[in-house]
């Protein structure tokens, strides 16, 4: 006679120390086993899009910062082109420069999150903090800035809060040059570390055209070798002016699309975004940076859906104007949001421990998925 | 030091009784209170962070405020859980891992009990934390504590494998399972040591000493993974598992799991000091003996030795927080497909060289 088993279901938080927010995971367990895996979502719902109805464009603005509140810059940056665009606003060259070298940072200071929380996930907790140090020397760039080291509120619709610290330059150079050999020490301590490519090669393998289905995007999808980055494919703002890679995913220590292929592109990302610093830090031009914010914010009636690269992946903003100050709906397609929905598939068939190692390296922010 | 014991307390039991106790008192419990300061001070600065530096001059009292707290803590026994086994199972740990002391030798003049099965003694006791470990899991009545217990039991119960047959390595190599006589083997000068080949000499000594360097990373592994040190703390695994079998556990209950882990700690560390590198023997000579003065030895004979555990403490607290944590079944096939058959090997070519 067969022994009665039964599968166990064990409660991943909302409390839990590696769901990177308030994400409950319902999961079937055989043993170490997974045999099924329930996102649950919400805990974090705020109605940002409800609200939006409610309140001027120039408003809105702060409350963006607020999904995914690693990248609030990027989140700014995409509403800022989203009603520019619907607005048919030039903005001067001078808040381009601005924008993409805050974007950029942002960028690097959102995978550095990241990669430090994936290191936590698996064990290591000294990366984690190697990475919050170099973190901490971009928040101190912004907080310098715009007054703010979380939620900046800085890119505004037409222009900035306010021109850059006169240090901003210096600083920025002082920490592009420092920040280079943190790389190769987070390679040394990390990303080479035999134990660590054990954990992750071949584990939760995206396979390209898996991840075209699901609509994954952002090092999600380029960790499964496609080529596929806003910044060059659908150009905005001045991204065209700047010479850069989209590293993709090679399988190098396993299979095209695992775990520390998601991981090393945002390894081989935090060098193109230091290019792009670097090829725009000079060149910043002179100008009045909010000569072009408009007086009454009011755009035409119309609808617009405007895409920019956040560090997430594809940040999309659905604005629907009916003429007044206030838009008509503002809807939110958040990267986090869907790329967390392939994340059932992935962790089918691996262990316990294979969940938490999934879940980190598809990088998710809680504020953005429930928004 | 036994015999000042029982003229002083003029009986013998109860002088038995407290020298393997002493240990405990004078030595063990100041020593987890200033190893789990040192374990926050060389992570931090591993980190570039201070670690604790608010109470006494640069922290030094951090400790003691903890357990200060964790005593005023207030004792939480889950509704469902198992009352009696929950209450027993970090008293179990905290024995079996002290006990380990009793039979291990801080300097000539001083060991708690030198029984001849020592080393046989050491393994026994300190396995029976697997079974605290079971009771503390299966009484918690929670699903995460449950997988960490059942997670450690199986991880124990491996790795004791290759460590035994280490053990026996050495046992064969010197002809006693007590590590008293183990100690005396390798006196003089530091290439008397075991990992040295011995006090053996000619060409069998030249044999010997790769293969003792096999045994001792072989048995530091596996020691490792026996006291759920990373990168093998898959029962703890903060991560995925909260805190495994101990996530139930609050104020002083959780305190003992935590000094037990130190305690731990310093048991291989000894363990290994003994088997390996002279146990408490100076590396070169006694100032005892160069200025006459033989009191002096003992004292020096314990420095040496608490130097050497500290040593080996340190050295597993640098590779806890260098790195990451090996999956369950990974952690399996370390042991059985790597660890056991070359320890097998070593054995053989060990047993086959003494016969000679």
């Amino acid at each position: 006679m067969a022994l009665k088993t039964e599968e166990m279901v064990l409660n991943m938080g909302p409390q839990h120390p590696s769901t990177h927010g308030v994400l409950r995971l319902e999961v079937a367990l055989n043993g170490e086993l997974v045999l099924d895996i329930k996102p649950h979502i919400g805990y974090l719902h705020r109605c940002f899009e409800k609200h939006c109805e409610a309140m001027s464009y120039p408003q809105i603005v702060p409350y963006t910062d607020r999904m995914d509140y690693l990248a609030s810059m990027s989140n700014n940056f995409g509403y800022a082109v989203a009603v520019e665009r619907l607005m048919g606003i030039e903005v001067p060259e001078r808040v381009d420069y601005i924008r993409v070298i805050m974007a950029e940072l942002q960028r690097i200071a959102s995978h550095l999150v990241a990669l430090g929380t994936y290191g936590v996930d698996i064990g290591a907790f000294t990366p984690f903090l190697f990475c919050f140090r170099d973190r901490e020397k971009i928040l101190e760039i912004f907080e310098e800035t715009s007054g703010a080291r979380l939620l900046y509120n800085y890119i505004w619709v037409g222009g900035l809060a306010q021109d850059i610290h006169p240090d901003f330059v210096r600083k920025t150079k002082e920490f592009v040059d420092y920040f280079r050999p943190q790389i190769t020490d987070l390679n040394n301590l990390l990303s080479y570390n035999k134990i660590f490519i054990e954990r992750t090669a071949n584990v939760g393998i995206l396979p390209a055209d898996t991840a075209i289905n699901y609509g994954i995007t952002g090092p999600n999808l380029r960790g499964s070798g496609v080529k596929w980055d806003l910044r060059k494919d659908d150009s905005y703002s001045i991204y065209d002016k700047f010479d850069f890679d989209i590293p993709v995913g090679e399988g190098k220590v396993g299979t095209v699309g695992d775990s520390w292929d998601r991981y090393y592109v945002r390894i081989l990302e935090l060098e193109e975004s230091l290019k792009i610093i670097e090829q725009a830090i000079d060149n910043i031009p002179e100008g009045d940076v909010q000569e072009a914010i408009p007086k009454r914010v009011k755009p035409p009636k119309g609808s617009i859906y405007t895409r920019v690269e956040n560090p997430k992946g594809e940040l999309g903003y659905f604005i629907i104007s009916d003429g007044t100050l206030n838009p008509f709906r503002v809807k939110v397609r958040a990267p986090s949001f869907v790329n967390m929905e392939v994340f059932g598939e992935l962790c089918k068939g691996h262990f316990v421990a294979d969940i938490i190692t999934i879940l980190g390296s598809i990088d998710i922010v809680l504020g953005e998925i429930d928004r | 030091m036994y015999e000042l014991l029982e003229n002083t307390v003029g009986n013998q039991v109860i002088a038995f009784f407290i020298a393997a106790a002493l240990p405990l008192f004078l030595f063990i419990l100041p020593y987890a209170i200033i190893a789990v300061l040192l374990e926050r001070k060389v992570s931090a600065h591993m980190q570039d962070r201070l670690g604790p530096m608010i109470t006494g001059y640069h922290g030094i009292l951090q400790t003691v405020a903890d357990i200060l707290k964790l005593i005023q803590k207030e004792d939480i026994i889950p509704t469902l859980a198992d009352k009696k086994l929950f209450i027993l199972a970090p008293f179990i740990i905290f024995v079996a891992s002290f006990a380990a002391f009793a039979a291990i030798p801080f300097s000539s003049e001083y060991i708690g009990s030198s029984i001849d099965v020592g080393l046989f003694y050491i393994l026994a006791i300190s396995s029976f934390v697997v079974a605290g470990i079971l009771m503390g899991g299966w009484a918690s009545n929670n699903k995460y504590s449950l997988l960490g217990a059942v997670r450690s039991a199986a991880q124990i119960i491996s790795y004791e494998i290759p460590t035994a047959i280490v053990v026996l390595t050495m046992v064969m190599l010197t002809g006693t399972l007590n590590l008293e006589t183990i100690t005396n083997q390798q006196t003089a000068y530091f290439w008397n040591w075991n990992i040295f080949g011995g006090a053996a000499l000619g060409l069998s000594k030249f044999v010997l000493i790769p293969l003792m360097f096999g045994a001792f990373l072989i048995i530091f592994i596996s020691m490792l993974a026996e006291v759920n040190r990373t990168p093998f703390d898959i029962a703890e695994a903060e991560s995925e598992l909260v805190s495994g079998f101990h996530t139930e556990y609050t104020g002083m209950r959780f305190a003992m799991f935590f000094l037990a882990e130190y305690a731990n700690m310093l048991a291989i560390s000894f363990v290994i000091t003994a088997l390996f590198f002279g146990g408490y023997h100076s590396p070169f000579g006694y100032l005892g003996n160069s200025l006459g003065a033989e009191w002096l030895i003992p004292f020096e004979q314990l420095f040496w030795f608490t130097s050497k555990g500290i040593f080996f403490v340190i050295l597993q607290m640098v590779l806890r927080w260098t790195l990451p944590r090996l999956r369950v079944d990974q952690l399996m096939t370390v042991c059985w497909k790597y660890l056991i058959p070359y320890s097998i090997a070593i054995l053989l070519i060990v047993g086959f060289i003494t016969v000679l």
